[in-house]
């Protein structure tokens, strides 16, 4: 652009001679916090990490060996495998600036399905297992459905969801248990995440294999595809996305149905864990995959986070509720810790938030 | 006279007892700068989103290049060459310049990595971004990475218009351009539109700042209560017969009047 242009317009004579330079408010000495808020802005699983190591350090400085083993560092892991799978499936959707409050019950009903259907029907596990994928894919299709076409807010739709899917579990599975002997003479194939792999002390399930790679994947698909990127744009400014050429409505419906997949996929990790097919199991993944992420950094608001992040969050959880166990406190105590951290989390996120202003 | 490169008749879009625009015509030259006015609610900003698909007009047809164009979404607009920067920018505040410029039309890498995992290739478009950024005089930008939402309005504004430039092979339409900017700013902005009508490229530019507009603009649209009154010269009128035709203070003569 030619920068000595005669001015067109009578005012703009008053711009010749005036300063050319870029407007600059760069002080020199940056102090610490700032530096720290504007790395905070650029890595936002940073904060979840930093906590990790040191609530890691604090627990390790107060139980010694007993904590920093093989055998309970991994422990962790497995009892934090089922959260991070949902989390994941909600990671997704808050980044759209969603909230998905029917992950558990999609967990659980998934699980129902792919036992019952062995075991009712006699059909063969694998079969049953893609039929609990299909139940768990379908139902977050009706979610996205709903969410992205029928324009119903995402918190009023899962909610729904939540209460009909589970009461569709409770009067499908008629309250009845699948007994863990049972499924493993018959169906082996629905317990394979309960499966260890012994490293010396380290115990690792294919369970706590299957959350990392997943983590992993997911991770991969929203930094370095097209997709991640829009669901991103999405959760930032869905009108601004929409305008820039991003396929709103089919991205948010996959959104959904992924994370309805993901939910299937946790309802077959789900019955590893624990050994049976129980229709009251898994009550509290809800509120636990919701905590991991809000801890975990990611903006309940759209468009800031990283799923890494919901995977510290979920460790960090993990760490407190066994750490604080050891030490032989009251269990009350990890939930009053946890409520602090994930306010803790929040004002950290509008902190963090001001660098843009 | 040539033909008009993009041309519209007869568009209506209502919306439930509004009618936003009503049987609207619209012609725009190859190679001129058509600047859209009109009073708050006469329609411009509904007819450009019926241009750029962003809304599907009710009734009405538009035609690009003689061809009938049949937009459902922004996307199908852009693929036929129309780029469009909106009042509003449309850009994602936390994601970086680069992806901002990219949205919706990103590059894969070239191979398995991009056929099958969908790899982008975030350094073509870091590359491309940076060349067309500086191409339009915008490198006050150090760094192509930094999130859209640390700019000033003069950046991002700079960032909007430059996707529109580097893309847009037809026509680019501007809305508002001008109004969130200071003085120098507004000033860069309207020797970037210059600068791009002086590759040939053929803008539609709504504004409501006459200065701009008859300081730039080849012909005016004028858009009142939901069709085009009339098409004026700027070196034949006036700012204040311009601004009085839009309000409806003064009727325009007859040789101008729209069919």
């Amino acid at each position: 652009m030619a920068e000595a242009k005669s001015p067109a317009q009578e005012f703009e004579k008053g711009l010749t001679g005036s300063s050319t330079d870029v407007a600059s408010f760069e002080r020199e000495g940056k102090t610490f916090i700032e530096r720290a808020q504007h790395a905070l802005h650029s890595n936002p699983a940073l904060v979840p990490l930093i906590v990790l190591m040191l609530s890691l350090g604090l627990f390790g400085a107060l139980l010694g060996s007993k904590f920093f083993s093989a055998f309970t560092l991994t422990l962790i892991l497995q009892q934090v495998a089922i959260t991070g799978i949902v989390g994941a499936a909600q990671t997704l959707v808050v980044i759209t600036a969603g909230i998905e409050l029917s992950v558990g019950a999609i967990m659980v009903f998934s699980s129902v399905v792919m036992g019952q259907f062995t075991f009712r029907y006699g059909i063969p596990a694998p079969i049953s297992i893609l039929c609990g994928f299909a139940v768990g894919g379908g139902i977050g299709w009706i979610n996205g459905f709903l969410v992205a076409r029928v324009k119903l807010p995402p918190f009023i739709v899962t909610l729904g969801m939540w209460q009909i899917v589970l009461a569709a579990n409770f009067l499908y599975s008629r309250n009845e248990t699948i007994r863990s002997q049972d499924i493993e003479a018959q169906a082996p194939l629905l317990q394979l995440f309960g499966a260890q792999l012994k490293i010396g002390g380290a115990v690792f399930t294919l369970g706590v294999i299957a959350m990392v790679v997943l983590v992993f994947v997911l991770n991969y698909a929203l930094t370095q595809t097209a997709w991640g990127r829009h669901v991103y744009a999405i959760g930032d400014d869905p009108e601004a996305a929409k305008l820039a050429g991003v396929k709103v409505q089919k991205t948010l419906m996959s959104v959904y149905t992924v994370s309805g997949l993901i939910c299937a996929l946790a309802g077959w990790v789900l019955i590893g864990r624990i050994g049976s097919v129980s229709p009251t199991a898994g009550q509290f993944a809800n509120i636990e995959s919701i905590t991991a992420v809000v801890i975990g950094g990611i903006s309940l608001f759209g468009g800031r986070g990283s799923i890494l992040g919901m995977l510290f969050g979920a460790l960090i959880v993990g760490v407190f509720a066994l750490g604080l166990r050891l030490l032989g406190t009251d269990p009350q105590w990890t939930y009053l810790l946890i409520g602090l951290l994930i306010i803790f989390a929040v004002a950290i996120d509008q902190w963090i938030r001001k660098v843009a202003g | 006279m040539a033909e008009p490169i993009l041309t519209a008749r007869g568009l209506v879009k209502r919306y439930g007892r509004v009618t936003a625009l009503d049987h609207a015509d619209f012609d725009l030259m190859p190679g001129e700068i058509l600047a859209v006015i009109g009073d708050n609610g006469a329609g411009k900003s509904s007819l450009i989103k019926a241009i750029s698909g962003a809304i599907t007009p009710d009734e009405g047809e538009i035609r690009l290049e003689g061809a009938q164009i049949n937009f459902t979404s922004p996307m199908q607009a852009r693929d036929a060459g129309i780029e469009t920067v909106y009042q509003n920018l449309a850009l994602s505040p936390a994601l970086s310049i680069a992806d901002n410029m990219f949205m919706g039309r990103e590059l894969r890498m070239k191979g398995v990595m991009g056929n099958v995992f969908g790899k982008l290739d975030k350094a073509a478009m870091a590359k491309f971004a940076r060349a067309k950024l500086s191409e339009l005089g915008l490198m006050t930008i150090q760094n192509i990475h930094q999130a859209v939402e640390t700019l000033s309005g003069g950046q991002r504004q700079g960032v909007a218009v430059a996707r529109a430039a580097a893309f847009g092979s037809k026509v680019i339409i501007l809305d508002e351009p001008t109004a969130a900017l200071g003085v120098k700013e507004s000033r860069k902005v309207l020797d970037l539109i210059q600068d791009v009508r002086s590759r040939g490229m053929p803008i539609v530019l709504i504004s409501h700042n006459m200065p701009h507009v008859f300081e730039v603009a080849d012909r005016i649209h004028v858009h009142r209560l939901g069709r085009r009154l009339c098409v004026v010269d700027p070196k034949d009128y006036t700012m204040s017969d311009a601004v009085a035709f839009m309000t409806g203070a003064k009727q325009p003569p007859q040789d101008v009047l729209a069919a």
